[in-house]
């Protein structure tokens, strides 16, 4: 019995310390986030407001950028939750490992993003009656919580100082921000093929449709793709 | 702009929520399943292609275009997100301050 108790408290340090390393990761990126959302246009609490209860980096990269481009606030928002879409699949599959309930299950939900549910899952689901799971989840998800949202406020206030935006880059660095955060995603040759049809769909519309709206066009190549190869599997 | 802030989180909080409830299947299917998985990937690489490319409705090359052919190069070698992020910006706002991109 001591055994196994001395083992989940080593498990339980590590699961922890993990939850905290991505939790500091992940704040360079809250950093970004905080810096492109006063760039764009939006204010420190509307900033903050995306970090608060968006809670979902490519989300509130994408409600940002296609504001930033002249998108409408429809638009935005559109593609704010087609990028938001794959919480829904997280979720599903986190909900029977947590057995949350009442109030700790909406927050359980609102942790639900890439970071915490790999940590999630990429623990043994029966390790300690499944309280390791339980604990990867509830560490990352709120480490990564409570660092981002830090993060994001430290980017705010540290960019409203500064001048010309275009004269230190930020521009550039948007762009290179979304490369960083698409890039591990493309891992076959299908995955390129739907970068670059979005790429081009996107360039290919600017000129002609109003901002935001070749973006959203853009998603049409993932359900195009995504239909024609999962019928061709089967 | 704050319509667009709280409509944009309460679609995404929705989103998370209604995987914990919806019956599993539905999301299970291959077809689903391959889109959800698709989705980021076109619309953050359309994300990219007008950030780099575009200035409101023309599409132009400026500096921008160099500072995301050194960040490739920089994701090619695995570096940290917020050094790609880092090297982009120093690529564009040196090659606009010694004048030679805008």
């Amino acid at each position: 019995m001591n055994a196994v108790l001395t083992d989940w408290n080593i498990a339980r340090r590590q699961i922890v310390g993990n939850a905290v390393s991505i939790g500091f990761a992940v704040a360079m990126y809250g950093v970004s986030f905080g810096a492109l959302g006063t760039t764009t246009g939006l204010t420190i609490p509307q900033t903050m407001a995306l970090s608060l209860l968006m809670f979902t980096g490519a989300s509130q990269f994408t409600i940002v950028s296609t504001l930033a481009s002249g998108g409408t606030a429809l638009t935005a928002v559109i593609a704010s939750w087609l990028m938001g879409t794959r919480n829904a699949a997280y979720s599903m599959r986190m909900t029977p490992i947590l057995k949350a309930s009442g109030a700790g299950r909406l927050v359980a939900v609102q942790l639900t993003i890439d970071e915490s549910t790999a940590m999630g899952l990429a623990q043994d689901e029966t390790a300690f009656e499944g309280r390791a799971s339980r604990l990867a989840f509830w560490s990352t998800g709120l480490s990564v919580y409570l660092l981002w949202n830090l993060a994001t406020f430290i980017g705010a206030i540290s960019v409203s100082a500064i001048g010309d935006p275009k004269s230190f880059g930020l521009d550039a660095a948007i762009a290179a921000g979304l490369f960083a955060l698409v890039w591990p995603q493309i891992k076959s040759r299908t995955d390129l093929s739907v970068a670059f049809g979005g790429a081009l769909i996107a360039l290919a519309l600017t000129p002609i449709v109003p901002p935001g709206i070749p973006v959203l066009a853009a998603a049409l190549v993932s359900v195009i793709v995504g239909w024609a190869t999962s019928r061709r599997l089967s | 702009m704050w319509f667009a802030v709280l409509a944009g989180a309460a679609g995404c909080y929705a989103l998370k929520f209604v995987g914990s409830v919806i019956p599993a299947h539905i999301l299970e299917q291959p077809t689903v399943k391959k889109i959800v998985l698709l989705l980021p990937i076109s619309l953050l690489s359309a994300l990219v292609a007008v950030q780099t490319f575009a200035t409101s409705q023309s599409l132009v090359v400026d500096a921008r275009v160099p500072a995301l052919a050194a960040a490739t190069v920089a994701l090619r070698f695995k570096t940290p997100f917020i050094l790609v992020v880092l090297i982009a910006a120093a690529t564009a706002a040196a090659l606009r301050y010694f004048g030679l991109a805008v």
